[in-house]
């Protein structure tokens, strides 16, 4: 069982509960000496994990319990991460974390994916599910309801998205808004950000002025 | 964990269900301290036929109560080795130095299998058809009497409550963390005994903190919703005694008293 624990990191949810050790880096470094890497292998890739959880080397020697619940969900997310495990399965890492906290996990995933690691998200949050996902299964009552690419399922009808408890992520429900009054998207739009710049492109903007005319304000 | 039937509490609609916890659980003390005694074939007969009728009066399958006796089988079985193979007496069958296996060390093994079996199944049968407040409420009022002598009952009560409500949370939480530290590669089954239980480290600190945290938001949870004094709590469910449970203290002092009876006969 062993050698596809290391392949195969697990986040549960609020992995903070499960930091134990004396100080930080140790805790950071527990997963890698299971695995069978020296001490100071273990402790560089403590760092390393350490720094891209962007926790700053102030905190290292402290007690993992002396720090705030948004660090000590980061140490535990570095003590996964320490192990470079090909493959990573998150379950709603972004539970009880402030918006900034959010949008700096959401960085986070969308890094480790580009690195070439295999990431299982499981999540709630339409939003993020847009952002990163390439394919989305979802589950309703213990079945697979649906097991496709993310513009197939965000292709799907409202009626459908209710029945199955869901929601559209805010973009996608903006973006279809606007398609019924004629504007055309060319891909999904996976966030705000892309969802105005397809806008921008399809705005005739010799209408739109800066000036305010007659009656209008700015 | 979660495969353990004893202890653990089973909604159902039987006769035993609605009979009160205070005298369940009398019985079963008078029951077990009774069993203690028990020397003759006879009285062990009564004690299983008592059983039974209590067992089906759970309204619960039988396989169920074989379930719950398979994680002691072990020990049982060790016991039973031991009566079996160091107990003194004629007629002696076989022996080897000081190991021999005798008649009354064969008789005294099935006895020690069947007392087993009894106190495990009436325990079970107990807690199988109490839930656990129930219980917490009846030790309460039970232990009483022991107020005149200044022992805190309400409070002693309220701390079995409380930690009968935590238990499950406890093993869930137990599981949980299990179950990341071994995705990070922890082993409880390689290494010398003092490697394995520096091992456990990782798996009893997440614990405790969590508990005493626990403690500390169930405290001010309680104090908002004003709590002061264990004394002063009063009760949504009261207990009370009804016809049941005087058929049930009938058929016990029926039983005792043949019980006893039958402690003499051979």
């Amino acid at each position: 069982m062993t050698p596809v624990r290391a392949k195969v990191g697990m986040v549960f949810q609020f992995p903070e509960s499960q930091l134990f050790a004396a100080t930080v880096i140790e805790d950071v470094m527990y997963g890698p000496k299971n695995f069978g890497h020296s001490d100071e292998e273990a402790r560089d890739l403590a760092e390393q994990a350490l720094r891209q959880v962007g926790l700053a080397e102030e905190f290292w020697q402290h007690s993992p319990f002396d720090l705030s619940g948004g660090q000590m969900r980061r140490v535990a997310l570095a003590g996964v991460l320490a192990m470079d495990p090909a493959a990573m399965v998150f379950d709603e890492p972004a539970a009880g974390l402030d918006p900034q906290g959010q949008a700096e996990l959401i960085d986070l995933l969308r890094g480790l994916k580009e690195a070439g690691k295999t990431v299982v998200l499981i999540s709630h949050q339409m939003d993020q599910v847009l952002a990163l996902a390439d394919q989305v299964v979802v589950m309703q009552d213990g079945q697979v309801a649906a097991f496709e690419p993310t513009e197939d399922l965000f292709a799907r009808d409202e009626a459908w998205f209710a029945d199955h408890s869901l929601d559209l992520p805010a973009p996608v429900a903006f973006a279809r808004q606007l398609e019924l009054a004629g504007f055309h998207f060319d891909h999904l739009p996976k966030s705000v950000a892309d969802l105005a710049e397809q806008i921008k492109t399809q705005v005739d903007w010799t209408k739109v002025s800066d000036q305010p005319q007659g009656g209008h304000h700015a | 964990m979660n495969n353990l039937v004893i202890g653990q509490f089973i909604p159902g609609k039987a006769w035993l269900y609605r009979v009160d916890p205070r005298t369940k659980i009398l019985v079963t003390v008078v029951y077990v301290f009774l069993l203690i005694f028990a020397s003759t074939w006879p009285a062990y007969l009564l004690a299983t036929v008592f059983l039974l009728a209590a067992l089906v009066l759970t309204g619960q399958s039988l396989g169920l109560y074989w379930r719950g006796i398979k994680p002691v089988l072990w020990l049982i079985l060790f016991t039973v080795c031991l009566q079996l193979l160091f107990t003194g007496g004629t007629p002696v069958l076989w022996q080897w130095s000081f190991i021999k296996i005798t008649v009354p060390g064969i008789v005294n093994s099935a006895y020690v299998v069947l007392r087993f079996v009894l106190i495990v199944l009436m325990s079970t049968a107990l807690t199988l058809t109490t839930a656990p407040t129930s219980i917490a409420s009846a030790i309460e009022a039970l232990l009483k009497p022991l107020k005149w002598v200044k022992v805190p009952v309400a409070e002693l009560a309220l701390m079995l409550s409380i930690a009968l409500r935590f238990v499950p949370l406890l093993m869930v939480e137990t599981d949980k963390v299990m179950k990341a530290q071994k995705s990070r590669g922890m082993s409880l089954s390689t290494g010398s005994l003092l490697k394995r239980s520096k091992a456990v480290l990782p798996l009893l600190i997440p614990l405790f903190i969590g508990a005493l945290q626990r403690a500390l938001d169930l405290a001010n949870a309680m104090e908002v919703r004003g709590f002061e004094n264990a004394d002063q709590r009063t009760r949504y469910r009261v207990l009370h005694f009804t016809k049941d449970d005087l058929i049930v203290l009938v058929a016990t002092s029926t039983y005792i008293i043949l019980f006893i009876f039958l402690l003499f006969v051979h």
